[in-house]
């Protein structure tokens, strides 16, 4: 199902890819569409390629074939300038552990090219939102998981971007900070911020996404709008669309 | 500009948490420093001051003996202890006993070879005289001398062994030299020979005046410190390896380098506020080190270091040994995959360079590939270069050639470094 709507973010064609030492994770072919301004999930079991396909929109790794378009702009041609127009959360904790919130920003907002007056604002509006200006001169290797989430998260949004890929954004926290983050990231989208999305959460995912695609083994099995797709495989949730694409046998 | 001050900005606060890192790049070389030089001046005192403790057993009744016994004594390097004739066998156990690192057993024929060699060659000599062929006398390997024994302790090492064993050859020569002129004069004036005359004729030496050479005239004496402080703060500062290179590769392999490879700066802004921290740091530890050879090595007990007169010579090389050695351990990290490689060859590539540099052997004493080796070391430029001003009190000009390689060894680093990090896609 090809996605229309809207200017896109993300659009992916004809892309092939293939790690050196691992024929398993690997993409040839793969098209994709992302609108801008919707919230997109990506999901699939272990495996799949979806923290693969995230390094590649990001320009993280460079596509072996075809092309990966990011608001117009082709990912991967060293213009730095380009990175400012989104932000990424990845999946492991993604900052310094020795050094508190605030230092963290200050180091990753100047990165992101921000001014002073920029990261002190946003260090401000960021820490008072996702509940840590009580901790924003503390060390965050003290922290506990959901603490670190947030940093974590607040570091990717930072310079305000314009799409924000988030990597299993709440794996391994309480239910207050998933809330919490769900929350934050459903503010930032109506301010026109793109999400692109990964999880195993699927019902979390039900809650966020309005568009889907799964893929399995490099490939899209499916994709839409979440309403759609469901319907279109007569589920009613995401998590036995899930199981019955990609099979109840382990992948790792 | 903005992004590099607070990077610098950053890794000086990551470092500045890191207390092993800290550890490991001042607190381990100041006990480095301070150990080795103790131990290098109780060697220097050893010889110099004082006595190194030596059994003789005399299995030989004779003067000569006596006589050798009593030259030992007199190079006034030794504390002498004899041992009954019966202990020749087992002298060794005598030397643990009265722990001595040495022993010498003077054979029972001693004496009586001493006077047969010197009646030999006064026959020699009074053959020469009244014309008649010398070879007619006994010759020399018909003499056939018992040899004296030198015991020695293994620890002792090598050069201060060879510097005992000139020692005693000194002695021997002495005993030998007296029993000939005896001899010499008692078969050509049949009568001793007068003790005074005696004296004169082995005391005559020709005194040595030991006298260092400087660059610029002046007579400093080099003690330990001035050869070990240098030569240990190049090693300190070679040792930041032990928490840079862990960095990068920490860096490199966490998440947050995934991050930064998505924001619109270059990694190679991150590498250079390291470089910048770094120096700083390296600068720092010479500058520890040297204040504790100044000031607590004389309260210690320690020579004092002194300082060269060209201050900001030695702040030059010391700037670019730092950035050398800041340079070499970015490449490590960059290379390595893990902390555990790059401590690992970090920690045992230093050891390696600061052998070939000469830190550990001077070069001076190296002999083919090994002297060659030495040039592609930068610890050798640095230590040379050091030595130029801490011991020949030279001056900027002296150590142009030094400040060149260093700078030249370090760009190739950098290079290599560079090379690295587009083969690993970093940049």
């Amino acid at each position: 199902m090809e996605i229309t709507g809207g200017p896109l973010a993300i659009n992916i064609e004809q892309m092939g890819f293939r790690y050196p030492d691992n024929e398993k994770v690997s993409f040839a072919n793969l098209n994709l569409q992302i609108i801008r301004g919707t919230r997109f999930g990506l999901f699939g079991p272990n495996g799949a390629g979806k923290t693969t396909l995230m390094n590649l929109m990001t320009g993280v790794l460079p596509a072996d074939e075809g092309s990966i378009k990011l608001l117009g702009q082709e990912v991967g041609k060293k213009n730095k300038e380009f990175n400012k127009l989104f932000g990424f959360v990845p999946q492991d904790f993604s900052f310094y552990k020795e050094l508190s919130p605030a230092e963290n920003l200050e180091f990753f907002g100047a990165w992101a090219g921000l001014n002073q007056k920029q990261i002190t604002d946003r260090t401000n509006e960021l820490l008072h939102i996702l509940g840590l200006g009580d901790v924003r001169n503390k060390p965050v290797e003290k922290f506990s998981g959901g603490m670190k989430r947030r940093v974590n998260l607040a570091i990717g949004v930072i310079h305000n971007p314009q799409v924000l890929f988030l990597d299993e954004p709440t794996v391994g926290v309480d239910v207050q900070t998933r809330t919490a983050i769900i929350g934050y990231l459903l503010e930032l989208n109506k301010t026109g911020t793109t999400l692109i999305y990964t999880s195993h959460q699927l019902n979390e995912a039900e809650d966020l996404c309005e568009q889907i695609a799964m893929i399995d083994e490099g490939k899209i099995i499916t994709q839409g709008h979440i309403d759609d797709v469901l319907q279109e495989h007569d589920h009613h949730s995401l998590e036995e669309l899930f199981i019955n694409l990609t099979g109840k046998a382990f992948r790792d | 500009m903005f992004k590099l001050w607070t990077s610098i900005k950053k890794d000086f606060r990551v470092l500045s948490r890191d207390k092993v890192g800290i550890s490991l790049m001042f607190l381990m070389p100041i006990i480095l420093v301070v150990v080795v030089t103790s131990i290098q001046n109780s060697t220097f005192q050893l010889v110099a001051k004082n006595k190194l403790p030596i059994v003789i057993c005399n299995t030989d009744t004779g003067k000569s003996a006596e006589q050798f016994i009593e030259s030992v004594n007199k190079i006034g390097m030794f504390t002498v202890t004899q041992t009954g004739k019966d202990k020749a066998i087992s002298i060794a156990a005598d030397m643990e006993d009265q722990d001595a690192m040495l022993g010498v057993v003077i054979p029972p024929t001693f004496s009586a070879d001493v006077q047969k060699r010197a009646k030999n060659a006064s026959d020699k000599a009074m053959a020469a005289f009244s014309g008649e062929d010398s070879l007619k006398t006994t010759p020399e390997a018909e003499v056939g001398l018992d040899a004296l024994t030198l015991y020695y302790n293994p620890v002792l090492q090598e050069s201060l062994r060879f510097s005992i064993q000139g020692a005693i050859q000194s002695a021997l020569q002495i005993v030998q030299t007296r029993q000939t002129l005896r001899t010499l004069y008692y078969d050509s004036n049949e009568k001793e020979l007068p003790k005074s005359l005696e004296n004169e004729m082995l005391n005559s030496n020709t005194k040595i005046n030991m006298l260092p050479v400087s660059k610029d005239g002046t007579r400093r004496t080099p003690n330990a410190s001035q050869h070990n402080v240098p030569a240990w703060t190049i090693f300190a500062m070679f040792f930041v390896i032990m928490s840079l290179g862990g960095i990068v590769v920490k860096e490199k392999v966490s998440g947050s380098f995934i991050r930064l490879k998505t924001l619109p700066t270059n990694y190679l802004v991150g590498l250079l506020s390291k470089q910048v921290v770094y120096l700083l740091v390296t600068l720092l530890q010479a500058g520890v080190i040297f204040s504790i050879g100044i000031w607590l090595f004389p309260i210690i007990g320690l020579p004092p270091l002194n300082l060269p007169s060209d201050i900001l010579a030695l702040f030059l090389v010391t700037l670019v040994c730092g950035w050398c050695a800041v340079s070499y351990s970015i490449c490590v990290g960059i290379f390595a995959d893990t902390q555990e490689q790059s401590n690992g060859f970090g920690a045992i590539s230093i050891v390696i360079l600061s052998c070939i540099g000469g830190l550990m052997v001077p070069s001076f004493a190296m002999q083919g590939l090994a002297k060659t080796l030495t040039n592609i070391s930068p610890m050798h430029w640095c230590l040379e270069a050091y030595y130029r001003l801490f011991l020949e009190n030279g001056s900027l000009k002296d150590i142009l050639n030094n400040i060149a390689s260093l700078f030249i060894i370090t760009v190739v680093i950098q290079i290599v470094t560079y090379w690295g990090l587009k083969r690993k896609n970093l940049i």
